[in-house]
């Protein structure tokens, strides 16, 4: 067993854990919390995966920007009582906690069996690590992939235009 | 393989799953908007985690490419749905999706 398992391991039950722990809460700031705890997780796995560059991002826009924005809107709703929100179970989630635990299961049973043909399951080489750097991927990017780019500019400047234009209107 | 001691491809997948399912049980069984929103984003980032890892095993940059756009859209779904909930809220001074029943009737 090696550090890098060992390494998994850890983030594994603490991501697993923190994932039970955002479905669970009642109160959706300890959600965003343990929430936030389980994309630092993530982001050591990028480290893991040689994804060093999506790693700084998924620190910097999730845990950072995204987290932040949902403890915002948290905070100006002011929710006085968001425990009252959840009321007795339903049968419909009753329903929903046997379908997604089918659900699970189907996933991992597709998982358990045998991989098809061009799955590796060797441990990938020295270059693996390289590829996921900020200057691979950048010239990646900027070179097989700059009318995407373009596109999500667009599509980010969109949701910026979208989102002032919702949160702006009056009471309709 | 999936009793093998080093980390592979197969276990980094198995967790993805696993996530994702929680993430599935999340949207099908809570009330708050707020929380359902959440575990959207912890299944967008199960999915993420599927693509680096197959993008490292087979030593392609596709998959952490995909991952950058799937991130960005991801940041554009934040700020727009964030901006509907606030808009849900003031409508109708409440969280509960019971409550969204405007095209019921």
């Amino acid at each position: 067993m090696d550090a890098q398992t060992i390494v998994f391991a850890i983030l594994a039950l603490i991501s697993l854990f923190s994932g039970i722990m955002v479905v669970t809460r009642k109160n959706p700031v300890h959600s965003i919390l343990f929430l936030v705890l389980m994309f630092f997780c993530f982001a050591g796995f990028y480290v893991m995966l040689g994804a060093t560059f999506l790693a700084a991002i998924q620190v910097l826009v999730y845990a950072g920007a995204i987290m932040v924005l949902f403890l915002f809107v948290v905070m100006m709703l002011n929710l006085r009582d968001p425990e009252a929100l959840e009321g007795g179970t339903s049968f419909f989630q009753t329903l929903g906690f046997v379908v997604a635990i089918g659900f699970g299961i189907v996933l991992l049973a597709f998982l358990a069996g045998k991989p098809g043909p061009g799955v590796p399951t060797f441990p990938p080489g020295e270059a693996a690590y390289a590829l996921g750097d900020a200057k691979s991927l950048g010239q990646e990017l900027f070179h097989n992939y700059v009318f995407p780019f373009e596109i999500a500019g667009i599509l980010l400047l969109a949701a910026v235009i979208g989102a002032v234009a919702l949160a702006k209107r009056e009471r309709v | 393989m999936i009793m093998d001691l080093t980390v592979g491809l197969n276990h980094y997948l198995i967790l993805a799953a696993i996530l994702f399912a929680i993430g599935v049980m999340g949207v099908l069984t809570r009330r708050n908007i707020l929380i359902i929103f959440m575990s959207v984003e912890m299944m967008l980032n199960s999915a993420n985690m599927t693509l680096i890892a197959f993008s490292h095993y087979l030593e392609n940059a596709g998959g952490m490419i995909f991952t950058f756009f799937t991130l960005t859209v991801a940041a554009a779904e934040v700020g727009v749905g964030l901006a509907i909930v606030v808009t849900i809220f003031r409508n109708t001074e409440s969280l509960d999706v019971r409550k969204l029943n405007l095209l019921k009737n």
